[in-house]
């Protein structure tokens, strides 16, 4: 398997077990550069593993990870710094450090890694904090937000330092259905203003059909269907057509 | 029943213990390397001193103040029965010098700031903070664990010393002031038999005690897992873990070096 340029993240025969339990096993799964890929699968099923590989927070047991076709494997960690600073990501519950004003979130990456003045940052914060639809939050701790709020602002944090690749956990799961759309909206929009490569992790299957360009689905370990909704939609796997149409009956087990 | 099962059970324990030990060496090891690179964070190292140090202030006085007085309370009763009262001050400052000083305000100080540092990084850990750190390109290691350690360092002799201090204050206030121990006695034979290296040996082991309370309080925050059970359960094991370690390092330091 070589590497294509179109495709700016390759996972190649990735396997995974923590404990006894073996959680990714062979999987193999490209992501196109500059569109939206969203992996739907059931919970619990390794979605965030597969995103945590795809940063190296987690190394696979076998087979490879690559960023352009270098494998994130072989860096020392000064080199997979260089990777993960093209790269924002959205925490399924935001991640805010909570000692810090969500200011001083969004301005964390700024300061650490560039040379920006403080009223540079300072502009740069209320920017981002106002495409992501947050205005006068910059003095308030994390704590004092709604869920939804925290959200906009782990994705504000995620965008400060204009990244090539946007990760996104779970964007929508623990929103009532309208900030859902607010939310699945604004990975749409960002997506279109900074022509980014976003890879979604859902199982929320309306929402994946709206943001994604590519869907891949994942069942026991493995990518199991790949392609564009249309084709997800109108594929002949059961387990797809079970999971798409959220039916209890079918070789999906639910116990 | 299987005869082996204690046989496993100890030695499942104790390849446990073994590991647990490696991995804080190797946690320690690499807060050293970075310590070396750059950016040097010495806000955080400041701040965390103010957390360590300035804020341990009271509990260490009232801990040192008493044990002072306690010593002095029960040397005075023991000597008294050979006539030997004049040694009670030389007692109270040799015994808070060289253990009682370091030891105590270590094992107050672990239940204060390094229960603190392992709710701290454990709930940073299960809410992904310190998965944020690394995707950010932040070194968590160098952001989090090594200004609490310098600081915890740096900070625990400052400790004692206030400790020994008021510690010899109060065994000075029951002495003298409360059982009519002679005021001149007791100084002059605290001078006589206290040496500088008594104090400075008891800061050497307190400069050893704040860095294992520390690298212990960060270690079981930092790989804490399973949610807020988890950060409870790593909290209560930081303070058991470096308390013993504590006690059990001050024999072996105090063999070595006095």
């Amino acid at each position: 398997m070589n590497h294509r340029p179109s495709d700016i993240i390759q996972l190649q025969g990735v396997h995974k077990s923590f404990g006894r339990q073996r959680v990714l096993k062979g999987l193999d799964l490209d992501i196109p550069r500059g569109r939206t890929t969203v992996i739907i699968g059931r919970s619990g099923g390794g979605k965030s593993v597969i995103l945590k590989h795809m940063i190296g927070l987690i190394r696979p047991d076998q087979g490879r990870v690559l960023v352009d076709g270098q494998d994130l494997n072989d860096m020392d960690d000064r080199e997979l710094n260089q990777v993960r600073r093209r790269y924002g990501m959205l925490f399924q519950d935001a991640a805010l450090f909570d000692s810090m004003t969500v200011g001083d979130n969004v301005a964390f990456p700024l300061r650490e890694h560039t040379k920006l003045s403080q009223a540079q940052i300072m502009e740069t914060v209320i920017e981002k904090l106002k495409m992501v639809g947050l205005v006068n939050v910059e003095r308030k701790m994390p704590s004092e937000l709604s869920g939804g709020m925290r959200k906009r602002a782990g994705l504000a944090r995620a965008i400060a330092l204009e990244p090539e690749i946007i990760l996104y956990d779970e964007p929508t799961t623990g929103l009532d259905p309208p900030l859902s759309a607010a939310i699945n909206h604004l990975i749409v929009e960002t997506q279109e203003r900074l022509g980014l490569t976003g890879v979604v992790i859902s199982h929320d299957i309306a929402g994946a059909f709206e943001v994604g360009h590519h869907i891949a689905m994942l069942y026991d370990g493995k990518i199991i269907a790949s392609g564009a909704p249309k084709e997800i939609e109108s594929s002949e796997d059961p387990v797809v057509q079970q999971f798409i149409h959220g039916r209890a009956e079918g070789p999906i087990e639910v116990v | 029943m299987n005869w082996t099962g204690p046989l496993a059970y100890t030695g499942r324990k104790t390849m446990r213990f073994l590991e647990e030990a490696g991995e804080i060496v190797l946690l320690f090891i690499q807060a050293l390397l970075w310590l070396l690179r750059p950016p040097f964070r010495l806000r955080l190292i400041f701040k965390q001193m103010e957390f360590v140090g300035v804020q341990s202030i009271n509990v260490v006085l009232l801990t040192g103040v008493f044990t002072g007085g306690v010593f002095a309370l029960q040397t005075y009763h023991g000597f008294s029965m050979f006539g030997a009262e004049s040694l009670v001050g030389s007692t109270v400052a040799l015994a808070l010098t060289r253990e009682l000083g370091p030891v105590l305000t270590a094992l107050m100080v672990t239940g204060r700031a390094g229960s603190a540092m392992a709710a701290e990084l454990g709930s940073m850990r299960v809410t992904e903070q310190i998965d944020a750190l690394y995707v950010m390109a932040v070194s968590p290691i160098q952001y989090l664990v090594l200004p609490r350690i310098v600081a915890a360092t740096c900070m625990l002799p400052v400790l004692t010393v206030v400790c020994d201090f008021v510690g010899i204050v109060g065994g000075y206030v029951v002495g003298v002031r409360m059982l009519g121990v002679n005021e001149g006695i007791f100084i002059a034979k605290i001078v006589e038999y206290l040496d500088f290296s008594d104090i400075s040996m008891g800061l050497v082991k307190a400069a050893f005690f704040g860095l294992m309370f520390s690298l212990i309080g960060c270690y079981k925050g930092f790989y804490t897992t399973g949610g807020a059970e988890g950060v409870g359960r790593s909290t209560t094991e930081a303070v058991v873990l470096a308390s013993v370690s504590i006690l059990a390092a001050d024999y072996v330091l105090t063999a070595i070096m006095f």
